[in-house]
């Protein structure tokens, strides 16, 4: 029984040894820095100030508020699953390399492996997005702080629920890969893909009805949603506070897809949750599936 | 002597390749093995498959008297195996490296230490102890790779093609390690290679082409079956060497004669004793043995 907390030990050490991993990580929250200085938060703002009415004075500092919690929303949305993708390469590795023709020529079950890899994908994403998380709200405080201790311990609550759906899904994608090639292509794909199809670049509400349709459809989807209310409740509450009406608030939430609709149905945060940890239950089966099937295809 | 590996009509296909072809052979205790074949004739499929690696379609692989079907987790912990790459995780310390891969065979805590200590005296590691294995050089990793996997104490050590690519001096300290395992602890070697030296120096060679066994047995006897003898004639003239009426070829001072084996020599120099003033007799060579056995030459890797 010493073999999988030894694997997940060395699992976690060697993902924070390989630089070339690990700051491929913390390649999404660059790229969104990066495009939030260039032009994202003028585009926040933009949207912000065109859905309020004439004549209603919001401060700065709520409007700020209100686009650094957009902001550490998108950053946390996307590094929950883009970081336990890459985490999650050290698995390809070992097959690209050999090194799991030496793992598996001990007596470690292919199972005890297999949870090795997604045990210790979860404790480097968590102890990463848990690092960004606090980073995040440094910079939340530095800029506009609304938030409440309730929405804290739930946005910790929500990257956890991320951080699960987002090693389930690395796991299962990276169980069909075997080369460092194909490792770069899924790396690039969904660190660049995954960003749009969530919500966490561009809001939902603006892309076509079509689309919007498709994307309901993907869980990621309400990860960012349930990550996006946490993060900005505190803000829009204060806004109502300051005479904005329901019906603007009601818009806001709608633009800043804090409320999310399938099929014209409105759905709640508790659906949310059942939504991420449903999906989340169904791809560990998967992932356990493939794994029992490929384990009794070679012993 | 014992038998610490039995292979009994071992097959396996791989589509419609057949990789194993129905072999059976048998490594008795304490022996030095090599199993010979260019690439793709089947031998890390083999190994594999006593490894527990990989599913047989039919046969049985017993090891130290556990059949691999039934208890293959006893089985794997009686093998060492060093691959022919190093599969050690180069961004990690020896120790580390040790360390985890002592933890997969239930050694933690002070029998760690302890064998640490044995490995470390036995394999004279402590300078590389603590230095990152991408930083070492290929005989400092073929060592750290050498003890990982005599770590868990195997009766078993699998060398698969441990010197290719390595330069001659890197290969003479990794059998002068190979040597002291074998004396020291009466360690069962299962080596596969591409040099013939190598192969030369094993008490028992199994020569695979295809995926099925084409000539087995100890290398003098594969010499004896496949390969004739050679005189080597010096200080005669061409003359002289025309007139013994066999094959030869021009050496350094002198010519070699080609014999079917010794007692043909033997009559040679009987019938012939004013040439044989200064002569030498050898036997033929570990590649002619693999030539003549399976038509192609092994050298260094390449099939030629």
């Amino acid at each position: 029984m010493n073999a999988v907390p030894s694997l997940i030990k060395r699992n976690v050490k060697l993902f924070f040894k390989d630089r070339a991993m690990f700051l491929t990580s913390l390649i999404t929250p660059l790229i969104l820095l990066v495009l939030y200085a260039t032009f994202l938060g003028n585009v926040y703002r933009d949207s912000f100030t065109a859905n309020l009415p004439e004549g209603l004075q919001i401060s700065d500092k709520l409007i700020e508020g209100l686009v650094g919690g957009q902001l550490i929303s998108s950053i946390l949305a996307v590094s929950c699953v883009t970081v336990a993708f890459c985490s999650n390469f050290l698995m390809v590795q070992d097959k690209a390399n050999g090194t799991l023709k030496d793992l598996r020529i001990s007596p470690v079950s292919p199972g005890a492996l297999s949870l090795s890899y997604y045990i210790a994908t979860l404790i480097s994403t968590l102890i990463i997005c848990g690092v960004a998380s606090a980073v995040c709200l440094v910079y939340v405080a530095a800029v506009g702080w609304y938030m409440s201790v309730a929405d804290i311990l739930l946005l910790f609550c929500d990257i956890i629920v991320l951080v699960l759906f987002g090693t389930a899904l690395s796991s299962l994608i990276n169980f069909f890969l075997s080369s460092q090639g194909q490792i770069s292509a899924v790396g690039t794909i969904v660190s660049s893909g995954y960003g749009f199809i969530c919500g966490a670049y561009m809001p939902i509400a603006s892309f076509g009805e079509g689309l919007q349709k498709v994307i309901s459809f993907l869980p990621g989807t309400y990860g960012t949603a349930l990550v996006r209310n946490h993060a900005m409740r505190g803000a829009l509450a204060e806004m109502k506070s300051e005479g904005a009406p329901d019906e603007v608030i009601d818009a806001l939430c709608t633009a800043l897809d804090c409320d999310l609709s399938f099929f014209d149905k409105s759905v709640s945060l508790g659906a949310m949750y059942a939504i991420l940890g449903i999906s989340t239950a169904l791809l560990i089966a998967i992932y356990v599936l493939l794994n029992y099937l490929k384990a009794k295809k070679n012993p | 002597m014992k038998n610490v590996i039995e292979i009994k009509n071992l097959c396996k296909s791989f589509g419609s390749v057949k990789a194993v072809q129905d072999i059976s052979f048998s490594v008795g205790e304490g022996e030095l093995f090599a199993f010979l074949g260019i690439n793709g004739a089947g031998k890390s499929t083999t190994i594999n498959i006593m490894c527990s690696c990989l599913s047989k379609d039919s046969g049985s692989v017993i090891i130290d008297g556990d059949n691999t079907d039934i208890s293959p987790d006893r089985a794997k912990k009686k093998l060492g195996v060093v691959f022919q790459s190093s599969t050690l995780d180069g961004s990690l310390s020896v120790l580390d490296n040790l360390r985890f891969r002592a933890a997969l065979y239930g050694i933690t805590g002070n029998e760690f230490r302890s064998r640490l200590d044995e490995i470390v005296s036995l394999l004279d590691l402590s300078e590389i102890l603590k230095r990152q294995v991408s930083r070492l050089s290929g005989g400092q990793r073929r060592k750290a790779d050498i003890a990982r996997a005599l770590f868990h104490r195997p009766r078993i050590l699998i060398l698969d093609e441990p010197t290719t690519g390595l330069d001659p001096q890197t290969r003479k300290l990794i059998w002068s390690v190979i040597y002291k395992l074998r004396e020291t602890e009466g360690m069962t070697v299962f080596l596969t290679t591409h040099y013939m030296e190598e192969a030369a120096e094993a008490d028992r060679v199994v020569i695979l082409d295809s995926g099925r066994i084409t000539a087995e047995g100890t290398p003098l006897e594969l010499k004896n079956k496949y390969t004739g003898d050679f005189i080597s004639l010096y200080g005669i003239s061409e003359e002289d060497a025309c007139s013994l009426g066999l094959p030869f070829e021009p050496i350094k001072d002198g010519y070699r004669i080609s014999v079917s084996d010794t007692a043909e020599a033997t009559r040679l120099i009987i019938s012939h004793p004013e040439l044989f003033s200064d002569y030498e007799i050898t036997k033929g060579k570990m590649d002619d043995v693999f030539l003549a056995a399976t038509g192609k030459r092994l050298t260094g890797g390449d099939k030629k």
